[in-house]
């Protein structure tokens, strides 16, 4: 049997690693599949919670947030591709022209 | 050792190498073939929590339609290996080391909490269950998602629309 919190710790330790990729990564594309491990980390854990109280309101969650970074992936593609159409580049540092 | 925590330490250090790899991997394709990886150890864990349903979900879902995405993004962009820049001091010096900080004290902080839940019952989810919550409870979110894919694909289609000059 394994405990619940051996289940947490994998969570956080997924998002943690995530979140380093988030900050490490130039290419957009990796930034952006830093932030699908993050949430795959905190599916993780909602579905730990779930056995662990016995109810099923976090997979229904899960089904939720898995929906929904769904939609999230399609129009942020889409965004990626029009940005790199206009500028060029996959590299978010040359993408500063808001930039003071 | 019982085969329950064999497994889950088997899924466990393929989801970290995965993620691990994301984050080392310069070409943009190798990461989405290691994120693919962490999908499918993670539905490899969801099937050892019993969550029947949610693993088949994760599988066909994220590693079967969104990582496909992903995948067909970088061959159309044709994505090159990140160039080779040196981190700044402050970030290999200060930053990464933070990082770990961080990712111990969230995992530590998790599993402290955790360890205060009554050792779990085990009686199995059945998925008639969850579809019984998802179209009583949760309807109403339920059609809202499907509205918001729907939003979601004509979001896309307008965006990634070619202009036609005239």
């Amino acid at each position: 049997m394994v405990p619940v919190s051996y289940y947490l710790a994998l969570s956080g330790v997924l998002f943690g690693l995530g979140m380093i990729a988030f900050v490490f990564k130039r290419n957009i594309i990796s930034i952006f599949m830093a932030i699908e491990l993050m949430l795959n980390a905190v599916n993780l854990a909602f579905v730990a919670f779930s056995r662990a109280l016995g109810q099923l309101q976090g997979q229904v969650f899960v089904f939720f947030v898995i929906v929904v970074a769904a939609a999230e992936a399609a129009v942020g593609l889409a965004i990626i591709l029009v940005v790199a159409r206009n500028r060029q580049t996959l590299n978010v540092e040359r993408v500063d022209s808001l930039k003071h | 050792m019982t085969l329950q925590l064999f497994l889950f330490f088997i899924f466990a250090a393929v989801a970290v190498a995965g993620a691990v790899s994301l984050i080392l991997q310069r070409h943009p394709i190798h990461s989405a073939l290691s994120l693919i990886v962490v999908m499918v150890a993670l539905g490899g864990l969801y099937l050892l929590l019993g969550a029947e349903f949610i693993a088949a979900v994760q599988i066909i879902v994220y590693g079967g339609a969104i990582m496909v995405l992903f995948v067909f993004v970088i061959m159309l962009l044709n994505a090159r290996e990140e160039e080779r820049t040196d981190f700044s001091r402050m970030a290999r010096w200060a930053g990464l080391p933070l990082a770990g900080v961080f990712l111990v004290e969230v995992a530590y902080g998790l599993a402290r909490a955790g360890s205060r839940f009554p050792p779990a019952a085990n009686a199995p989810f059945s998925t008639r269950e969850l579809a019984g919550l998802l179209f009583r409870d949760y309807v109403f979110p339920f059609e809202l998602t499907s509205f918001l894919i729907l939003i979601a694909v004509l979001g896309a289609m307008v965006l990634a629309r070619r202009d036609e000059s005239e």
